[in-house]
């Protein structure tokens, strides 16, 4: 079975994230001060071919765990869906 | 001052090019022409380190930096051999993008964030050497600050409270970002790294990161070696 995961990497809430502290501020010029706590990560979608959706999910998972997000730093969520 | 090279030990080095490394021509020179080493260099789809007694994982931008940098990197075929070459106690020096691959692999612990200001820095810092006890800080003194460039956007280095009080209690720190003077303060940390931290070693002393360059401060004609007592503390103990 083919599956489809979208991967969520986020900064841990803990760490300063620059990015999202500079888009933050230049809501301000939108006139959008209202907007607080711009905080950005990544969005990754990736096709995996699997015995059953949770065997996609264990690979999914180990990827998210070695490469796609370092734990460190940042925190990881996915869904998968039949493709 | 020239270098007494009757007082060092001979050591092969291994330098790993990754595509996107920048700064390995740099090192080789330093330790070939300066340091008159054997030098051998390791492409990142090698699996044989040639015997190699140190390696080097040099800076610059491997695999463009893209998803986080040194992730990508960090499973590239020779970095398996390292990783074992590490676990059997081999040296192993990241500077730079090498540090952000050592951090990406476990090999050294925390992790290299963004800089806190988001600017790509690019300039002379001072470096604290705060402990004379490993291979590479051997020789330094620790009443002189070291002048030494960086060149990063993801040099913030960062480690949660448990991981900093073990590298604190094991003496595991070696550089932080100071002043001219030394003294380590809020002013020097250019890029928002946890503690001033520049530079760390993996517990048992044998695997090293840093950002700042050394290689780039090593040549007489530079007007700055302050980076080369950093190669000559690896060669005056290393084997001893």
């Amino acid at each position: 079975m083919k599956f489809t995961a979208e991967i969520n990497v986020m900064p841990l809430k803990e760490i300063l994230d620059p990015q999202g502290k500079a888009v933050t501020g230049s809501m301000k010029n939108l006139g959008l001060s209202e907007i607080q706590n711009v905080r950005i990560g990544k969005h990754i979608t990736l096709q995996i071919e699997a015995e059953n959706k949770e065997a996609a999910s264990q690979k999914v998972d180990t990827a998210c765990k070695k490469l796609l997000a370092n734990l460190i730093m940042e925190s990881y969520e996915f869904e998968l869906a039949e493709a | 001052m020239p270098l007494n090279f009757n007082s060092f030990v001979a050591m092969k080095f291994g330098v790993v090019i990754f595509p996107g490394s920048n700064c390995d021509e740099d090192v080789i020179y330093v330790l070939q022409e300066i340091m008159q080493q054997e030098v051998v260099r390791l492409w990142h789809k090698d699996h044989d380190l040639q015997g190699a007694d140190f390696i080097i994982l040099p800076g610059g931008f491997s695999f463009g930096d893209y998803l986080r940098s040194g992730a990508i990197a960090r499973f590239s075929p020779i970095m398996q051999e390292v990783i074992q070459f590490a676990a059997k106690g081999g040296y192993v020096m990241g500077i730079c993008n090498g540090f952000q691959i050592l951090a990406e692999a476990g090999l050294v612990p925390g992790a290299l964030l963004h800089n806190e200001t988001r600017k790509f820095i690019c300039r002379n810092v001072h470096l604290k050497v705060e402990t004379t006890n490993s291979l590479i800080t051997s020789a330094l003194d620790p009443s002189k600050a070291l002048k030494i460039p960086v060149a990063h956007g993801e040099g913030n280095y960062f480690a949660d409270e448990d991981t900093l009080k073990k590298l604190n209690d094991n003496d595991q720190i070696l550089f932080r970002y100071c002043d001219e003077g030394g003294n380590v303060k809020s002013e020097s940390n250019l890029n928002g790294s946890v503690q001033n931290i520049a530079g760390v070693c993996n517990e048992s002393r044998t695997v090293f990161g840093m950002m700042p360059h050394p290689e780039r401060a090593a040549d007489s004609l530079l007007a700055n070696q302050d980076g080369l007592g950093i190669f000559e503390s690896i060669l005056k103990v290393a084997h001893a």
